[in-house]
């Protein structure tokens, strides 16, 4: 019998939800990690029960965490072992420096800051766990300050990607309100070498050479708040989902607009189309029909709260353009709640799951493809983070 | 006898809640520590003795305190005190506890 494991990182702890294919009755188990913010949480798809999870607090900073038994029992991936004496140097797991080494590095140079001035890199947390597609010990992590590093040894060291920092177009670079973070990290089922991720605010980037070099995707976007409106990085994007199904064909929930590309990112063609308003943050494709895509409009930059306070999902059939408003067993009105970018997740079971958490507490599930939505738990802290795990 | 030479103090430290729990602590805990008895060296022998501490308490690179953090002891603030500066007597002595605490409640 098929269950589902969902994955909750919230604002103060993890919280993980498990049912039977039903997806009816659940059990909860957590807080994992109790007062720490959680900002993601995410299973191997070679090793289900490896769960990756990027633990962090403003007064302590970065903690990796790691589950192999599905998230029973956690441990800081070789955090727990006196370090092995020289010349073997001691791995950390909360290590993430940025590479500026004469070998692979890359200087560390300054990116925009809120006033405009320039401001340093510096590291801060992990917003984003990316597990590989064919490895256990091999994950990826999206850092602010911007970057892209990978561990090949179950997260207990980490290396940088540092072409992708030393782009050159790192000045024009800019923290969105929550930082300047990288929060979308792409694998590319049919290609290894292919790497996709987001950056806000600076766009979309890709790389077709395990991470060397890095190009900015970012052609077709339209972003009046910055000078120049179609420039090639500075982009505000919040999330951007992929079918694994067919690689290559990319959606994207910018700051304002719901963006498609069909040649892995090269061009960008807007398809809000009928969306009442454009702003999200979260965007996802369902697991068996690659052409449809669920968003969660929100209000405005500026009140990012649903329109109305009717908490709706919406679904495109058509790839975009065509959207339709699913609200059954969704709140009518009086919700204020916000859904953030990594917040909305599918399941690959046959009739495929939807789910998304709010920064009300409550996490939703719809066992239909969106047609009918039930609350799962209703009073966790924010939510941050949903990742859902199909296990057979 | 060179400092070198002299037996280690047992120094006590009290840290937050969040950082005993992640080095699976209950309680002030207890640490040898070799003379001079300094912030860098008390936080050298906690972090060897609880590594999973690392990057916890000061940034992995530039060992700098981490900037909601303070050390207290013997009702005085020393965040901002040399790293190599000594600590009070009552603190290598053992009798005050090094006080490592989150600056800002709440949240």
């Amino acid at each position: 019998m098929s269950k589902v494991r969902v994955l909750v990182g919230t604002h103060k702890g993890a919280f993980i939800l498990t049912s039977d294919g039903k997806r009816k009755d659940w059990e909860v188990s957590g807080p994992f990690f109790a007062g720490w913010e959680i900002y993601h949480m995410k299973g191997s798809p070679v090793n289900p029960d490896r769960i990756y999870a990027s633990q962090t607090s403003s007064w302590f900073g970065q903690v990796i965490q790691r589950s192999d038994d599905g998230g029973k029992t956690w441990a800081i991936p070789g955090g727990g072992q006196v370090p092995a004496p020289d010349p073997e140097p001691p791995k950390v797991s909360n290590k993430f420096v940025y590479d500026v080494s004469a070998e692979t590095g890359k200087p560390l140079t300054t990116h925009q800051w809120y006033d405009g001035t320039q401001h340093p890199w510096e590291f801060k947390r992990v917003w984003h766990m990316e597990p590989s597609l064919t490895e256990a010990d091999a994950v990826y992590a999206g850092v602010e300050d911007a970057a892209l590093f990978r561990s090949t040894d179950g997260g207990a060291s980490w290396h940088e990607f540092a072409g992708l920092r030393g782009h050159g177009t790192g000045p024009d670079w800019q923290p969105g309100a929550g930082g300047m973070c990288l929060h979308t990290v792409i694998l590319d089922p049919g290609d290894p070498e292919r790497i996709y991720i987001a950056i806000s605010a600076a766009g979309a980037f890709r790389t077709d050479d395990g991470g060397k070099n890095w190009k900015p995707i970012n052609r077709g976007l339209y972003s009046k708040y910055i000078p120049n409106p179609t420039a090639e990085v500075g982009h505000c994007v919040h999330h951007v989902a992929m079918s694994p199904s067919r690689p290559g064909v990319l959606f994207m929930q910018k700051h304002w607009h719901v963006m498609r590309s069909d040649d892995a990112g090269d061009n960008w063609t807007k398809v809000s189309g009928n969306l009442p308003t454009d702003f999200g943050f979260a965007i996802d494709v369902h697991a068996h029909e690659p052409e449809t895509i669920y968003v969660v409009p929100i209000k405005s930059d500026s009140e990012h709260y649903p329109l109305d306070g009717k908490l709706r999902v919406f679904r495109s059939r058509t790839g975009g353009n065509e959207w339709e408003e699913l609200s059954k067993g969704l709140p009518e009105k009086d919700s204020y709640v916000n859904v953030l970018r990594d917040a909305m997740a599918v399941d690959t079971l046959d009739d495929c799951g939807i789910y998304f958490g709010t920064t009300g507490g409550q996490v939703y599930v719809s066992p239909d493809g969106g047609d009918n939505w039930q609350p799962i738990v209703h009073n966790l802290p924010a939510v941050f983070s949903v990742e859902v795990q199909t296990l057979k | 006898m060179s400092a070198a030479e002299n037996p280690p103090r047992t120094v006590r430290v009290e840290i937050p809640q969040h950082l005993r729990t992640l080095a699976q602590l209950t309680g002030e805990l207890q640490l040898e520590v070799a003379e001079p008895v300094t912030l860098r060296s008390v936080l050298d022998a906690l972090e060897a003795r609880y590594p999973m501490l690392r990057g916890t308490i000061r940034d992995h690179v530039t060992l700098e305190r981490r900037p909601f953090l303070r050390f207290f002891a013997c009702e005085e603030d020393l965040s901002h005190q040399p790293r190599d500066a000594p600590l009070p007597d009552a603190v290598a002595s053992g009798k005050e506890p090094l006080l490592i605490i989150g600056a800002i409640a709440g949240g």
